[in-house]
């Protein structure tokens, strides 16, 4: 099986530690993971603001960079949201048959992380360590866009050391939504600081998500109200192990490159 | 000048054109059976805080008149069954003298009606307006409806009410008393219908009685 | 007599006055947590809702994909029933037909059940200017009414208000209309509501003209069908002389049997209920029974737009149940009001662009007021894919500006993104640039991430948008694919 690694944009430049993260986990599943270098982004943020047209050269550089891969494995339910269900909108758009075909390949293969290990590899304790009191915010596209359901739960529950505590209102929206961040910037913030003041009750230490953008709007929230409580990617959590644990002290957070290199 | 008909039809033509039309439309699901439909029924009227009260056909007048407690009362004309005291609306129809005026009805305390379908599921009640109901204002204006339903008229959800009720005669839909939920999203029974509502549920002679 | 939503700023602004108002928060998030956990007791009895979903929603697509043919059969069995058909392009139309026949019989005043399609169409406006009085009757649209205040919710028009709002409302004005509110009249629902009883009830009584809508129109047999739960439909419905019913061309279904689905989805999606208390059907005029005069206007009003849009011709199936708006967090934390339209929220997000083109500022901000979580798609009863029509309107908002001597910065904006991500070489000259921010803001910067990362705090320009509430951590000073050249995939 040749497994492609869809870093996306936000983690390749604002989360690298997300997409090491998904390389060491995978590799100590036995995964040897690719990192096609010609990939961009999912061309998300311009279908979801309306600029289709300029979303057509994007979407051609995933499906040429992602062609005669079997999985298209991605820590982010939102982009892989957008490669199952938005690229056949833009090819479409393009009016060009052969991306339309190409959409239709890539597609289908791509999954969200919790997928690919649930569903494709068979495993839901994938020998994690982590001594954390975490909560869990499933965010939106992953839950109702693609449907992963409890897969992230099966998983957070077989890492030793985690405590799980149960987010209020889980399901609704931090108020993120791309391009809504900012063009409804008071909107946003106010489904943000409910969103926040639900997992500062939760006392968790950290919050988790699957999506690093959301991971930013209430990370940004949270780092503002001064609450002490970190976002950490579901990755990292997956791919950390008593070896990691004791070498950083803590998780793998943020910008401190080099644990993996 | 075109008309606003063949403008509109004009107009909804041009914005199908090319597209299919529907297939064949998937079954609605069908109904479940309930083991005990009548006291599904019973229990599904009073979760709208309507009263039930079930008795035998013998006991229909007493109850009734128990319900009433002397007030004054207003009765179909079709409905076969002595309400001593009651004003009766005379029959209507084609060639039938008009009825009471609804400042006359708002002024009678009570309604006694039968009905013509009861659902279970939904607790229920469909007047079809027919002889043993009258017409709609008598079950309307008045501010307690008592509505005599028998055992075998219930039936287990809408889809059954649907396929036994003539559409070419007005139907009434009866579930509960009036209500509103528009403050606050506080249900509140009791506006402008009936304030209540109580069903006296007729047993067949073949039902065990609770 | 109501306000009007003319004028009314585009969403973003709109949102940010009302997201100040605590009290108007306060009243939303309760009243649509209510509403919520209500409906989802209900649809949780169901066992098949999702084949009920899928049955409900094949109706209204067969009836709206061979339109022009189930709205001639309702037509010929309107007039077949006794009932006189008008057909209204618009809404001054519409308006206008309803006047004529309320002029035809020399009354002052109009009772009304309530009616989106009424709503939509300000029939009131021009009925008073006219010199007739349109009493409201539901009780929410009564105190929108007396409140010269504007709907905010399709269900529950006046979901902005609380009982303590409403008593004052009802002591203020009952009296100017009508009946005066009772002396003692607290804040108790079921006190303002036998109010509303009471100041009503006389113009039930004295009404020679009825106006509605239909929530559902039946092609085969000419039935209209009112749902509701006060019993002022029926009041309506039953005790004028003549009703006049507007219904929009969408209502229609093809035969009796197809209310089926329809009857089981709307009440649980709705109000939260297995059924709601009163449902109306009629055909045409019953001798002896009811209005003696019966006519229906058959509204356009944009809906042919609306269905020549391919993706958007799904919202047409919309049975008005407003389920949408009660579960969307963005409905909850800035109300009905913002979306400028009597139909607010998810559904009104889609429906005004879909009706009346997204040529004006206002209405092209609509689909925007979504962070397209997706909410409203899991509980339309009639399954609307609202963040699909959302994000295809969102593009025909950009396509409409395409033709703009001046592009606004946004689509510059986008222009340089598609720029940089179709090749990732310059993708990877952007990261080095971030990267060598990051590290003069990991250097100098002030604030700190939980956990240990630099970030930005508030910065200007148009960064502001998201750092005037929200910290932004500082780019890495490596990208991943810069380690990845470097480490070859964190082997070496």
């Amino acid at each position: 099986m040749r497994v492609a690694l869809l870093v996306t944009c936000i983690n390749d430049a604002m989360y690298p530690d997300t997409g090491k993260a998904v390389v060491t986990l995978l590799r100590r599943l036995g995964v040897e993971v690719d990192f096609p270098t010609a990939q961009t982004c999912c061309a998300q943020p311009m279908v979801n603001t309306g600029y289709l047209d300029e979303a057509v050269p994007v979407v051609r550089t995933f499906v040429d960079a992602f062609a005669g891969y079997d999985a298209i494995v991605t820590p982010s339910g939102s982009c892989a949201g957008s490669a199952r269900h938005q690229h056949s909108i833009v090819a479409r758009r393009s009016g060009d048959p052969g991306l339309v075909a190409a959409v239709a390949e890539t597609g289908p293969r791509t999954y969200e992380l919790s997928e690919f290990l649930v569903d494709v590899l068979g495993v839901t304790d994938v020998g994690a360590y982590f001594p954390h009191r975490v909560t869990y915010h499933p965010t939106c596209h992953s839950l109702r866009m693609l449907g992963v359901g409890d897969r992230p739960r099966q998983l957070l529950e077989k890492v030793r050391g985690l405590t799980l505590v149960d987010l209020p209102q889980a399901e609704e929206c931090c108020g993120f939504g791309g391009t809504f961040a900012v063009k409804n910037a008071d909107t946003s913030v106010a489904m943000g600081s409910d969103k926040a003041r639900h997992v500062r009750e939760t006392g968790a230490e950290m919050v988790a998500a699957g999506d690093n953008s959301c991971l930013m709007h209430i990370g940004g929230l949270l780092s503002r109200e001064r609450s002490g409580v970190r976002t950490v990617h579901l990755a990292e959590i997956l791919a950390a192990t008593e070896d990691t644990e004791s070498r950083s002290g803590g998780p793998a957070v943020g910008a401190r490159a080099g644990d993996l290199a | 000048m075109t008309s606003a008909r063949d403008e509109i039809l004009a107009k909804v033509r041009a914005a199908l054109e090319g597209v299919e039309p529907a297939g064949p439309l998937p079954a609605p699901p069908i109904v479940h059976p309930v083991d005990d439909l009548v006291g599904r029924f019973a229990e599904r009227v009073e979760d709208y805080r309507a009263v039930v009260t079930r008795c035998s056909a013998d006991e229909v007048a007493a109850t009734v008149a128990a319900v009433l407690a002397g007030g004054s009362a207003v009765v179909p004309a079709g409905l076969g069954l002595d309400v001593p005291g009651a004003v009766v609306d005379p029959s209507t129809g084609p060639g039938h003298r008009v009825g009471l005026s609804a400042a006359d009805l708002d002024g009678i305390d009570a309604v006694v009606t039968a009905a013509r379908v009861g659902i279970a599921e939904t607790g229920t009640i469909v007047l079809d307006h027919a002889e043993d109901q009258g017409r709609r204002a008598i079950s309307l204006v008045p501010d307690l409806h008592v509505c005599i339903v028998r055992a075998d008229q219930v039936v287990a959800d809408v889809p059954d009410a649907v396929a036994l009720l003539d559409p070419q005669r007005p139907l009434t839909w009866i579930s509960g008393p009036s209500a509103t939920s528009d403050i606050e999203l506080d249900r509140v029974e009791g506006v402008h219908g009936p304030r209540t509502l109580h069903v006296v549920l007729v047993d067949d002679e073949a039902v065990d009685l609770p | 007599m109501t306000g009007t939503f003319v004028g009314m700023p585009a969403f973003p602004e709109a949102a940010r006055a009302a997201l100040g108002d605590t009290q108007l928060r306060h009243n939303l998030a309760h009243a649509t947590k209510t509403i919520r956990d209500k409906r989802a007791r209900v649809v949780a009895e169901v066992e098949d809702w999702e084949e009920l979903r899928i049955a409900g929603a094949a109706v209204k697509e067969a009836a709206l994909r061979d339109l022009a043919t189930h709205l001639e059969q309702l037509e010929a069995s309107l007039v077949a029933g006794g009932a006189t058909v008008h057909w209204a392009r618009d809404a001054a139309e519409a308006c206008e037909i309803v006047a004529q026949v309320a002029r035809s019989h020399g009354v002052d005043e109009v009772v009304k059940v309530k009616s989106m399609a009424t709503q939509e169409i300000g029939l009131n406006e021009v009925l008073e200017a006219e010199g007739i009085a349109a009493w409201e009757t539901d009780l929410a649209e009564l105190i929108v009414q007396l409140g010269d205040d504007l709907p905010s919710h399709i269900l529950v028009p006046a979901i902005h208000r609380n009982r303590a709002e409403i008593r004052e409302i009802f002591r203020r004005r009952m009296a100017d209309v009508g009946r005066p509110a009772p002396d003692d009249l607290t804040d108790e629902p079921a006190v303002l509501a036998a109010a509303a009883r009471a100041h009503l009830r006389e113009k039930f009584l004295r009404a020679k003209v009825g106006v509605s809508g239909a929530n559902f129109a039946v092609a085969e047999t000419g039935t209209l069908v009112v749902v509701e739960s006060e019993g002022n439909g029926r009041m309506c419905l039953t005790l004028p002389e003549v009703l006049v019913s507007v219904v929009g061309i969408e209502k229609v279904v093809p035969t009796w049997r197809d209310l089926d689905p329809l009857l089981r989805l709307l009440p649980r999606s709705s109000t939260g209920e297995r059924m709601n208390p009163y449902t109306s059907t009629w055909t045409g005029v019953t001798p002896g029974d009811g209005p003696q005069e019966v006519h229906v206007v058959l509204l356009d009003n944009g809906r042919t737009n609306a269905l020549a849009d391919d993706v958007g011709r799904q919202a047409l199936r919309c049975i008005r149940c407003s389920a949408c708006l009660n579960v969307c967090p963005v409905y909850e934390r800035v109300g009905g009001h913002a979306y400028g339209s009597v139909y607010p929220g998810p559904i009104g997000a889609i429906l005004n662009p879909l009706l009346n083109g997204v040529s004006d500022e206002q209405t092209a901000s609509l689909p925007y007021a979504s962070s397209l979580c997706g909410a409203c798609f899991e509980v339309c009863p009639v399954l609307i894919d609202i963040p699909s029509v959302l994000v295809d309107l969102r593009a025909q908002v950009v396509d409409s500006h395409r033709g703009d001597t001046v592009p606004k910065p946004e689509a510059a904006a986008m222009k340089a993104a598609a720029w940089t991500f179709s090749d990732s070489r310059r993708l990877g000259w952007a990261e080095t640039a971030s990267g060598l921010a990051g590290r003069v803001l990991g250097r100098f910067g002030r604030t700190t991430l939980p956990g240990g990362r630099r970030a930005a705090g508030r910065l200007p320009g148009p960064a502001s948008a998201w750092t005037s509430a929200r910290d932004l951590p500082a780019p890495p000073a490596e990208s991943f694919r810069a380690w990845w050249k470097r480490t070859d995939g964190g082997r070496r």
